[in-house]
């Protein structure tokens, strides 16, 4: 079996599990994001009293952080209260940020447990070993009321990635690059894991990025088997004991894939598909409004200082907003001790409270009709961002940094040379 | 619950992502009264206030792709959809929308025979679906037990307060 299908039948009580087979699992970790206070109506609903362990349960206010809206406002009140009437041990309040990065922070991530969480994104934790997935409020409820989710075991594809990057390639033009090349639909309803040279040589940030995007092909799930590297950092954040789980020898993949990234430059994927993807150079005429570095995808430490060494003692353009937005608390700390957001500052960033910014055009920095920004963010589709005309570019937070400078999209590399 | 539906079509294209079926700025709405009128408002306001109530989606690959946000599936069905046919759906639009009873179909190939506004009838049992211009039937995939069982259960929550009384 493979260590996804074991994952599973552990979860189910089961030894053995086929795919296509479905399954009821226990749900380690649930947490909900303030976007879905319909997840409490339809516990309502199902005659929810109690949630089913106070220990695996909690609310991320990270969309709406802080509330800009009265209706916001509103969202965040209710579900303070249900914390309050179910005890919850674990909750990350506007002080906290993005529910991808306070989670494994508090070390309620960790090898083999399965993490469900109201935001798509949740492949994410991929990363750690973990299986992590996305459901909508009323499946959660569920969750909420049984501490179980049907899972329907899905076929799993094993995307290989050989190579070592060159300058001013990032993890996130590495999984840009892998989604113009399988698509957004490539992997729809399977679980993907990740392997090869360069998937081993990347730390967990970087494991992080790849495994939040694979949802963008359409997966399930991600995986990366953990290495020392990822123990460690779970180790000293849990207290919860853990079964790391391996693939058998000789498991048959539904699909492989490989790909050499040895030769790439950096990517961009174009309005409106994430999968519209091309070397950055094809875009060095487009004017941009906006460039913007944060979110689940692009705002953690690497990432922001990755695009703070582009832009050390350097101005970006009068005609550009360059909005940073740390992914969480621990992420904007550990970048304020580096001083790193303090260069940035300098540069002429705007920076904002952790959380997910204005990358579902929720609040924080949307676009006006026909702007044009540059995003380490994750999606580009029509009003994503704030108006349906305006046009969104996906690329890395040293892309987006560079193209702050010039006030057009820019190759990185170009503020690289001399390193 | 009712198998055979009868609407009119609104075709879409490929990808059709939750924000264009409901957009970001929208997502504080709690009333799906309210949600409803705003489905779609990605691609284009006018839909919502002028779609027959019954009315059918016909998509092609890949239809409620993006976020998991329950909002999409709340905003199709408050706004008249009966059911969506499509070449294929995002895994966690499928999942909600099943939970929330909107019945969805995969049928290869439809959204080209299909033009805005053409009667069509879906045996949602069978997963036929017969469009009423040329009485041509064309054969979809038949929903998973699983998800069969939950739609003939009015949705997941009856299903759920059936079990935990």
């Amino acid at each position: 079996m493979h260590a996804i299908e074991k994952i599973l039948a552990k979860h189910a009580g089961l030894t053995k599990i086929e795919t296509g087979e479905i399954i009821t699992a226990d749900i380690d970790f649930a947490e909900i994001n303030d976007l879905y206070p319909q997840t409490l109506i339809s516990f309502e609903e199902m005659n929810g009293k109690k949630v089913w362990d106070k220990d695996k349960v909690a609310f991320t206010f990270d969309h709406f952080a802080p509330a800009s809206t009265i209706k916001m406002a509103q969202i965040h009140k209710t579900m303070r209260k249900f914390r309050d009437d179910n005890e919850l041990t674990h909750h990350f309040d506007i002080n906290a940020g993005v529910c991808h990065q306070v989670m494994p922070e508090a070390g309620v991530i960790y090898p083999g447990c399965i993490v469900v969480a109201t935001d798509s994104h949740t492949t994410t934790h991929g990363a750690f070993g973990a299986l992590g997935t996305g459901v909508g409020a009323t499946d959660m409820a569920t969750i909420l009321i049984s501490g179980k989710l049907w899972f329907r075991v899905p076929e799993i594809v094993q995307m290989r990635i050989e190579g070592e990057a060159p300058l001013g390639v990032y993890p996130k033009d590495v999984i840009l690059y892998l989604l113009g090349k399988v698509r957004a639909n490539g992997a729809v309803y399977k679980a993907i894991e990740f392997t090869g040279s360069y998937i081993e040589s990347l730390d967990v940030a970087g494991r992080m990025v790849i495994c939040n995007m694979a949802l963008e092909m359409g997966a399930k799930t991600a995986y990366i088997q953990p290495n020392q590297n990822v123990l460690d950092y779970v180790n000293a954040r849990t207290k919860i004991p853990y079964e790391v789980m391996y693939t058998d020898k000789g498991y048959k993949f539904a699909e492989s894939y490989t790909f050499d990234i040895s030769k790439i430059t950096p990517q961009v994927a174009a309005p409106h598909s994430v999968d519209n993807v091309y070397p950055i150079e094809r875009f060095k005429d487009v004017k941009i409004n906006q460039a913007f570095v944060g979110t689940c995808t692009g705002g953690r430490t690497t990432d922001i200082s990755a695009a703070a060494d582009i832009l050390r003692g350097k101005k970006i353009s009068d005609d550009v907003r360059l909005l940073v937005i740390p992914a969480s608390t621990e992420v904007m700390n550990d970048c304020l001790s580096k001083g790193i957001l303090q260069d940035l500052i300098a540069s002429g960033a705007t920076i904002c409270t952790p959380g997910c910014g204005p990358c579902l055009s929720a609040h924080e920095g949307v676009l006006a009709e026909g702007e044009v920004c540059i995003t380490a963010s994750n999606r580009n589709f029509p009003g994503r961002m704030g108006s349906n005309k305006a046009n969104i570019y996906l690329a890395s937070p040293a892309a987006a940094a560079a193209s702050a400078i010039t006030g057009y999209i820019t190759d990185p590399r170009e503020y690289m040379k001399e390193a | 619950m009712i198998t055979m539906l009868k609407g009119k079509a609104l075709v879409l294209s490929n990808n059709i992502d939750t924000d264009q079926i409901y957009p970001g700025r929208f997502l504080d709405i709690v009333d799906h009264k309210e949600i409803g009128t705003h489905c779609f408002a990605g691609i284009d306001e006018n839909i919502a206030p002028n779609f027959p109530k019954g009315g059918i989606v016909v998509a092609g690959t890949n239809f409620g792709c993006g976020s998991s946000r329950e909002h999409a599936p709340i905003a199709l069905i408050n706004m008249g959809v009966s059911v969506v046919l499509a070449e294929s759906f995002a895994r966690i639009f499928f999942r909600n929308a099943i939970n929330l009873g909107l019945p969805l179909i995969v049928c290869k190939g439809l959204n080209k025979l299909v033009e805005n506004n053409d009667e069509i009838q879906v045996d949602i049992v069978e997963a036929k679906i017969t469009l009423l211009k040329n009485n041509k039937v064309i054969q979809g995939e038949k929903l998973g037990e699983y998800a069969m069982h939950i739609l003939e259960s009015g949705g997941i929550k009856p299903m759920m307060r059936n079990l935990y009384k």
